[in-house]
């Protein structure tokens, strides 16, 4: 599973600045698991939010935000809602941000950081990769990770080695930033390129032992005792 | 206009001179002999001489080595920084070592992907990207402090280049991106080699439009083609690279032996062309293997002699 924790709520704040109506999703996977994105985290989110004058369209868990067609079958229904919807902000690991970012036609921001990889408790990604650096920059890029989708890497790209879509790499890769492009360009973001994304803190890649640990430590608190509510 | 660093480049084109710089590539092993005589060739022809970092990420003697040889035969060199290959700590810390023998220019790049080179299984760095070392750079000078906040004993005093290639895709954003460069303070830009100059000068409109060429330097950048088979190359597989049709036809239309002689005549016709281009200042001859040609493109294309400056 994808170990994620909440990213500080100012910065969540930051994300939406000038957006008023906000679609919460979680998810009931891992980041249930975290303790992120379940529905507690949810609606503790969208309490908090409300609080600071932002109006709740509405909020759903779906159970994998991971995998697209569960995304799209959980939102079918509630689709008004979202579509009012200045943005949708998405409690959940780098890859279920970007599957809700590739799904829904409207700007995505990432609730949470992705902290690593651990075991067991399922996940059903499709092509979406997240490389677990700890420190979400999906807002940036439209809910598109350069990390993994440039071949470089790069957090203010494009370089200038594109052409027809295609990386310099390989023709058959297409360019990771030509997609970020194009899905800032398609939800009105376009501003987004103009913004510096800083250095990266890569020691956020090197999470504690403690957050190391896998299946078990969900279940577990400091005292070694099974947390309630959790099956 | 008045400069910051002691960099002749950055004299020469505040005094409103074109410039004319060119590049030298460092060889495939330690015989320093190589990029002196390469710069002996051209050394009065430019104002200053372009090192490349590893280029197409092929293995070769180092930039900065290079670029000490130039400044100890009384050059200027124009230090070629690629962020493919190192962190923070030795970017910063080359810096420094260019900055003691008084290097002062520098081009800030992201680098070719280690998988065109002969070390294709190499990882991948870009701890920092392009934008990121422009900045760097700026600010060990500026503000006299390593990234990491403490000061430096005696500051880098840099020229801040970076390149820029108006062919790539998407070209929507090829002119944001400049500004973006030009924003995180970059001082002077050499741009990809460019054949299309219709498309050229359509990104340059969309520059002057945006006021950026007040704002940053723009050297073009222009290579000679030495064959018809070198423009199909060019054309179809350098990345980035946009070669028309009738530059490949045009080469391909004279006999073998005339094909060099063609190429110089399109590079000296485009240079010409260029200098008509408002926010054109100046340009960068990339003789690919070639530097013996750098001489009579300057000549022909009516920028020789240099301007002295102190």
């Amino acid at each position: 599973m994808l170990r994620s924790e909440q990213k500080p709520f100012e910065e969540i704040l930051g994300y939406l600045e000038g957006e008023n109506m906000v679609f919460i999703l979680g998810c009931d996977g891992c980041a249930q698991a975290s303790q992120t994105g379940g529905l507690p985290q949810v609606l503790e989110m969208k309490g908090r939010l409300e609080r600071e004058g932002k109006k709740i369209t509405g909020y759903k868990v779906v159970d994998f935000l991971c995998q697209k067609a569960l995304v799209a079958s959980a939102l079918r229904p509630l689709e008004d809602r979202v579509m009012e919807s200045d943005s949708v902000l998405v409690l959940c690991c780098g890859v279920g941000i970007q599957t809700s970012a590739a799904m829904i036609l409207k700007p995505v921001h990432p609730g949470c950081n992705t902290i690593n990889l651990g075991g067991s408790r399922g996940e059903w990604r499709g092509s979406e990769r997240c490389m677990e650096c700890g420190d979400c920059l999906l807002d940036y890029t439209g809910g598109i990770c350069p990390l993994a989708a440039c071949s470089k890497g790069l957090r203010n790209g494009a370089c200038g080695g594109a052409s027809n879509g295609r990386c310099e790499v390989s023709p058959e890769k297409p360019c990771g930033w030509e997609l970020i492009y194009a899905r800032l360009k398609e939800t009105g973001r376009l501003d987004m390129l103009k913004k510096f994304v800083p250095p990266k803190a890569w020691n956020k890649m090197r999470p504690t032992p403690e957050m190391l640990s896998t299946s078990v430590w969900a279940l577990e608190q400091g005292d070694g005792s099974i947390q309630e509510g959790i099956e | 206009m008045s400069t910051k660093t002691p960099s002749r480049l950055e004299k020469i084109l505040a005094s409103g001179n074109l410039a004319v710089t060119s590049e030298c590539g460092p060889p495939r092993g330690s015989n320093g002999d190589t990029i002196t005589k390469k710069a002996e060739m051209i050394k009065d022809y430019v104002d200053a001489i372009n090192i490349t970092d590893n280029q197409t990420s092929v293995t070769r003697l180092c930039s900065l080595a290079a670029c000490i040889r130039l400044k100890l035969m009384g050059l200027e060199p124009i230090l070629q920084m690629v962020t493919r290959d190192r962190n923070r700590i030795a970017l910063q810390s080359d810096i420094l070592g260019a900055a003691s023998f008084d290097i002062f220019n520098i081009l800030c790049l992201s680098g070719d992907h280690q998988s065109f080179g002969d070390n294709p299984q190499g990882q991948n760095v870009f701890d920092l990207d392009s934008m990121h070392l422009i900045q760097t750079v700026r600010y060990m000078r500026e503000e006299g402090k390593f990234l990491g906040g403490d000061d430096i004993d005696r500051p880098p005093r840099m020229f801040v280049g970076a390149a820029v290639n108006p062919f790539a895709d998407p070209f929507e954003i090829r002119v944001p991106r400049l500004a973006k460069k030009v924003a995180a303070g970059v001082e002077f830009i050499q741009t990809q080699c460019i054949y299309n100059l219709d498309k050229f000068e359509l990104w340059m409109k969309q520059a002057r439009d945006r006021g950026l060429h007040e704002k940053v330097y723009i050297l073009a950048g222009v290579t000679p083609l030495k064959s018809a088979g070198m423009a199909k190359y060019m054309k179809n597989r350098v990345p980035g690279m946009d070669v028309p049709d009738e530059v490949v036809e045009r080469m391909s239309g004279v006999p073998k032996e005339k094909q060099p002689e063609e190429g110089i005549k399109i590079c000296v016709e485009s240079i010409q062309r260029l200098k008509e281009v408002e926010g054109v200042r100046g340009f960068h001859i990339m003789a690919i293997e070639w530097e013996e040609k750098v001489p009579e493109i300057v000549e022909q294309s009516g920028l020789f002699p240099r301007p002295k400056v102190e």
